[in-house]
């Protein structure tokens, strides 16, 4: 990998996402408001919200940045940009490396804003530490830019791209623990559920809030999302091909 | 000496033969024109001494070193047919991207604006450039790495006739200076400017001459009139 062109890249999308401020903005404060929304949808039952919202800020950063980064990589894909960059000497970790560093500032921004809301305007309770609940989203969100990455390969449309996330995200977004706690699910979707990177994110955010110290099966929960997110950068690196029939 | 050298080269795509035993060379520091037809397989052939074609057979070198291998990157410059720049970056942004791409200086970037004549418009987001513009900045992209090879498919598509006569005059002074440019169109009134024509018609190759060459060939002035000839009578010029 170069540093230099990896970063290269990242000024290069970052200026891209900066000429897009609907985006941005959309990003921002999307989030905020929904969480709003849940806080007042249970303003009687604050016990609920205490338990949604943290899970939800590990939600957010995943679908926000899936939906980013697949349709991004399709266009890549598609307006021919992607073929050209890789007859450069830009090699195709710095391509990956590049995204996710222009990504990772923005999910950085992204849960930033939605952490402040939640814990000074919500009343969320404070968790053991506000950084390992930002670094948690952080990873997140690199998670959906991994999987994002590798499920553009399989969609030749932005429409398909777009569809991709009730596949994908659904699903784990059903069983991560949101909805129903994992303790109270049936054995077989518990099941399903301990391979789905996105549980062992709701379970650490679950488990920073309102607890007096970041505990051991935190760490665990992250160090499982970093795995996530490595393998899937990975799998979705092998899918730039250079050369095609 | 040759920059490009191709042998025997066949490219079969879900069983359509899209190149067929094609052999020929490109001299170091000239232009040569890849001339045909829509669909007689000038991208692909194109693609293929890029090195992003799966190829069939046959062996394709460029610069010494089979096409495809990691270091050409660094002296190969490519521009695809439909422009592949980002809409969503000024024209300055994509241009600047390439250079760092491929270490060159801030200086690079203006001085390929310029060749391209987009110096009034390098500020502008490139969405909401001309057709004609946006393959300019495609070119600027690829003039900016001064690449020792440049393969350019239909650089010259809906420019007007003034500019095109200046990126021509500029093909030349970059082959001058040493560089080697294939260069593809359909229109034949440009095939007079390149040094050597290689005509594909349905993969094949028809000619491999010079335009004047060409001329004495088929016994016509018109290199229009040439081409008809050559696929008329079906000859296969060495």
């Amino acid at each position: 990998m170069n540093p230099r062109l990896a970063l290269a890249t990242a000024r290069r999308v970052g200026a891209q996402l900066r000429h897009d401020r609907r985006t941005l903005a959309l990003v921002i404060v999307v989030p905020c408001v929904l969480l709003w929304l849940f806080s007042e949808l249970f303003a009687d039952q604050p016990l609920i919200f205490q338990r949604l919202a943290p899970a939800l800020l590990g939600v957010f950063p995943f679908i926000t940045m899936f939906l980013v980064t697949s349709v991004a990589m399709v266009r890549e894909r598609t307006s021919g940009t992607l073929e050209r960059l890789l007859t450069t000497p830009l090699g195709k970790a710095d391509l990956v490396a590049g995204y996710a560093l222009a990504f990772g500032v923005l999910s950085l921004l992204q849960a930033g804003v939605a952490c402040t809301v939640a814990l000074w305007l919500l009343d969320l309770d404070q968790p053991a530490s506000v950084t390992v609940l930002v670094l948690v989203a952080l990873a997140n969100a690199l998670l959906g830019t991994g999987l994002g990455l590798g499920m553009s390969s399989l969609a030749s449309t932005e429409f398909q791209a777009v569809q991709f996330l009730p596949a994908v995200a659904l699903p784990q977004i059903l069983l991560c623990g949101l909805i129903v706690p994992t303790e109270q699910m049936a054995g077989w979707l518990d099941a399903i559920s301990r391979v789905m990177p996105l549980r062992y994110a709701v379970e650490a955010m679950t488990k920073l809030t309102g607890a007096p110290a970041v505990s051991s099966r935190v760490w665990t929960d992250l160090a499982v999302i970093v795995g996530c997110v490595l393998v899937a950068l990975a799998v979705g690196a092998t899918t730039l091909r250079r050369r095609t029939a | 000496m040759e920059s490009i050298k191709v042998e025997g080269l066949v490219v079969v795509r879900g069983g359509n033969t899209v190149l067929d035993r094609l052999s020929f060379t490109v001299d170091a520091g000239s232009v040569t024109g890849l001339l045909g037809p829509s669909g007689s397989g000038k991208t692909t052939l194109l693609r293929v001494v890029v090195g992003v074609q799966k190829i069939t057979s046959g062996t394709v070198t460029v610069l010494e070193r089979p096409a495809g291998t990691p270091s050409l990157r660094h002296d190969i410059g490519y521009t695809t047919q439909s422009p592949s720049v980002y809409g969503d970056l000024s024209v300055a942004d994509n241009v600047r991207y390439h250079a760092t791409l491929h270490g060159r200086p801030a200086a690079a970037v203006d001085e390929a604006i310029i060749a391209v004549g987009l110096a009034g418009t390098a500020g502008r987001l490139v969405r909401t450039l001309s057709g004609g513009q946006l393959s300019r900045v495609s070119l600027a992209c690829a003039l900016v790495a001064r690449p020792k090879v440049l393969l350019l498919d239909e650089p010259t598509v809906g420019l007007d006739p003034v500019l095109r006569r200046d990126l021509w005059a500029l093909f030349a002074a970059l082959a001058a200076e040493g560089s080697t440019l294939l260069v593809s169109s359909h229109v034949m009134d440009e095939a007079s400017r390149c040094d050597r024509l290689l005509l594909l018609r349905e993969g094949r190759l028809l000619a491999d001459e010079s335009p004047n060459g060409l001329r004495s060939s088929t016994g016509t002035h018109d290199l229009d009139e040439a081409f008809l000839r050559l696929v008329e009578h079906g000859e296969v010029a060495a």
